[in-house]
């Protein structure tokens, strides 16, 4: 996973309640085995005017100059700028597999789906929750000014606007470990706990014997 | 010992250690897999030279590319003939064939859903935890099982460790009192409950349905439920241990052997939460009150009953729901104030890991019974959700009432609900779904959902239109001379 420290980045406001999973990437692509190359299918439906599938040449789909992640000004955004109850609906990970390909490295909305939470966090995205007043005031600020940067300090827990307004942010301390790491939480557990697992594991067999078919469960 | 909840029980039996910082290490009893959210998961594995924790607590099958037709699904995975589908069922069996993981293949007659087959097996037990790379993980929760939808990055953690890291949800209880009318369904109680708190309405919260409604519900009735419980935003959704769930589970294939039966009843009569539990945050609603439930709009939050209109954007309480709506209803080509039974459908599909039991079936057919699918109607189709399943309709007989009502009988999987196969909306379609989300594109490109019970998707079916199915099963069936047949 991608390190995070601090990004300075250009604003993209997408300005939508309750954008589920399947807007931010569409099944169809959800059939590719890999983990990579679903940056020119993030909002499918939304940035091009035609239907997409899988292995297609996306420079010469008819986009749909509407949407802003389509507008010149929003080119190169790496700050998402969203509203409440961003991701919900698909647990698939390939919604932000969709967004950090694409360039993302910052979600900040007044709500987040759980699932998509706790996948952003693995893929290097830091997602930030403010409260509705201060997410309307950045969609306030974003409109008015062309080119609005964000710059956003994980090690600070702020967000510094282009006035020197300063916006600190909450982040869970073990998210936060992982992210300016690059850490693999699987490395960790393995490290930390392989010991605490198997005992509890033998502790769990020998009252629910039931829940394990290997071995005792097999031969009862 | 302070009073529990279920959730508060479930949560300290699988405890493996906590950090300081809050987050915790909770042991997991099964894993399902399916093809869409787990290759990555097995490259991970391999390229980190790992291999699973536990093999026995792993069980796979593929569900959400399968084709449904009996052409293409006979000659295996060989006769997909989508080639990306293919693959990706292709890859699913490599990879459990090489690292052993009990597999229900696409012909196997214990093939389906997800969280169709868990529960069907036995695979799926009271106070167990059980994840997937899925959202509608949740449905294993109505065994009183605590169960969530997770990432494939959480599915490889799970896959190389049999443990995930965790924080704890905080409890609700959304109590639904009283009885029902006839012919409304844990469809109509879970679709008013979500109209109720919202789509966001539950996140960060495991929710426990409980009150007499939901205790008079069938296992089935209450998969529903928990089913939808993540459309709510909760990842979780629970039910009680109670004789139906202990009835429901004996005798599967995986469940406990008859030497450890009474063992394991006992344990499992303790999966109740304490009375004077406290929640975090209680919602009540009257059974007696609801309605058969129509989704009209792009998130399942935006239902209303049978016999309502469409919402006026003009009177949303703020700009960002004003825009929500506006936007919703030109997608869905409806205007404000538009009765929902004036709704007219293109396509109906009964089927998904909501709506594809064996009750649901028997539900729709007994509205279908001796009666005629509408000549507007495209296409109807009803999708069992596992071979076995559709092993018991035939039984029944259902098969051929579908059949001669003019709805299709397709082979087990996910189909129209997520349209990953070739079952699918045309753009503006309107169709009348049995399935649990009506997010813009869900079930084709363009394509327009409706969320309804599989009583009320069999009635719309008949009339080509949305119609109340209480007072719709109430009209005599036409005779075959009476309707020009």
């Amino acid at each position: 996973m991608k390190a995070f420290v601090r990004q300075k980045g250009l604003v993209a406001p997408l300005d939508r309640a309750n954008v589920d999973t399947d807007l931010i990437i569409p099944k169809q692509f959800l059939k590719s085995i890999k983990r990579s190359g679903f940056g020119p299918n993030l909002f499918d439906e939304l940035r091009y005017l035609d239907e997409g599938y899988p292995g297609q040449d996306c420079s010469k789909r008819p986009i749909n100059p509407e949407f802003v992640l389509n507008q010149p000004r929003y080119e190169n955004a790496s700050v998402l700028l969203a509203r409440k109850n961003f991701g919900c609906g698909s647990s698939r990970e390939h919604a932000p597999w969709a967004l950090e390909d694409f360039g993302f490295r910052v979600i900040i909305a007044p709500s987040f789906a759980d699932i998509f939470f706790n996948n952003a966090f693995k893929n290097g995205l830091l997602l930030i929750q403010l409260d509705e007043a201060t997410v309307d005031r950045l969609f306030d600020a974003v409109e008015q000014t062309a080119w609005y940067r964000l710059d956003v300090d994980l090690v600070g827990q702020t967000i510094t606007t282009p006035d020197g307004e300063t916006i600190d942010f909450e982040v869970d301390p073990f998210r936060k470990y992982c992210l300016e790491n690059g850490l693999d939480d699987i490395g960790l557990t393995l490290t930390d706990n392989s010991e605490a697992i198997r005992e509890f594991e033998a502790r769990h067999r020998a009252t629910q014997p039931w829940l394990f078919r290997g071995e005792a469960a097999n031969q009862a | 010992m302070a009073a529990q909840t279920l959730y508060d029980k479930l949560w300290a039996s699988h405890l493996v250690s906590s950090r300081d910082d809050g987050t915790s290490l909770i042991y997991i009893d099964r894993h399902l897999l399916h093809e869409v959210t787990s290759p990555q998961a097995f490259e991970g594995l391999r390229l980190a030279n790992r291999r699973p924790w536990r093999i026995d607590a792993n069980i796979a099958t593929a569900d959400h590319n399968v084709p449904t037709s009996l052409k293409e699904r006979s000659a295996g995975i060989e006769g997909i003939e989508d080639n990306v589908s293919r693959i990706q069922v292709q890859t699913l069996d490599d990879n459990t064939t090489s690292f052993g993981i009990e597999t229900f293949g696409i012909n196997d007659v214990r093939q389906g859903i997800v969280h169709i087959i868990g529960p069907e097996q036995g695979a799926t037990l009271p106070g167990m935890t059980v994840v997937c790379g899925d959202s509608h993980t949740a449905t294993h929760g109505a065994f009183g099982a605590l169960a969530h939808g997770i990432g494939t990055s959480e599915v490889e953690h799970v896959l190389a460790t049999q443990c995930l890291i965790q924080r704890k949800m905080k409890n609700m209880q959304v109590r639904v009192e009283g009885q029902l009318g006839p012919h409304v369904t844990a469809k109509d109680i879970v679709l008013a409950i979500i109209g109720e708190i919202g789509t966001a309405g539950g996140t960060g919260y495991a929710i426990e349905f409980a009150g007499s409604a939901i205790r008079d519900l069938s296992m089935e009735g209450r998969m529903t439920i928990c089913n939808m419980a993540i459309e709510a935003g909760a990842r979780v959704g629970l039910v009680a241990v109670d004789d139906t769930t202990i009835d429901y589970v004996k005798g599967r294939p995986f469940a406990p052997t008859p030497e450890q039966w009474d063992a394991a009843v006992d344990n499992w009569r303790s999966l109740v939460s304490d009375d004077d539990a406290a929640f975090d945050k209680v919602v009540t609603l009257d059974a007696a009150s609801i309605e058969p439930q129509v989704s009209w709009g792009t998130s399942p939050e935006m239902v209303v009953g049978v016999h309502d209109s469409v919402p006026d954007p003009a009177q949303a309480a703020d700009d960002t729901t004003r825009r929500g709506i506006t936007r919703a209803l030109e997608y869905m080509g409806l205007h404000a104030g538009q009765k929902i039974t004036d709704i007219k459908l293109d396509r109906v599909f009964i089927g998904s890991c909501t709506n594809a039991r064996i009750e649901d079936l028997r539900a729709a057919a007994a509205v279908v019974k001796g009666r005629q699918v509408a000549g507007t109607i495209k296409q109807a189709m009803v999708v069992p959700g596992s071979g076995l399943v559709k092993r018991q309709a035939e039984q029944e007989g259902l098969d051929q009432v579908f059949r001669e009502a003019g709805f299709e009988w397709r082979e087990a999987g996910c189909s129209m609900c997520l349209a990953m196969n070739a079952d699918k909306l045309g753009a503006g379609e309107h169709c009348a779904s049995t399935s649990n989300r009506n997010f813009e594109g869900r079930q084709g490109y363009g394509g327009r959902t409706h969320l309804v019970s599989p009583a009320m998707a069999a009635a719309a079916a008949v009339a080509g239109h949305f119609v109340d199915v209480r007072e719709f099963v109430d009209t005599p069936v036409p005779t075959r001379r009476a309707a020009g047949l």
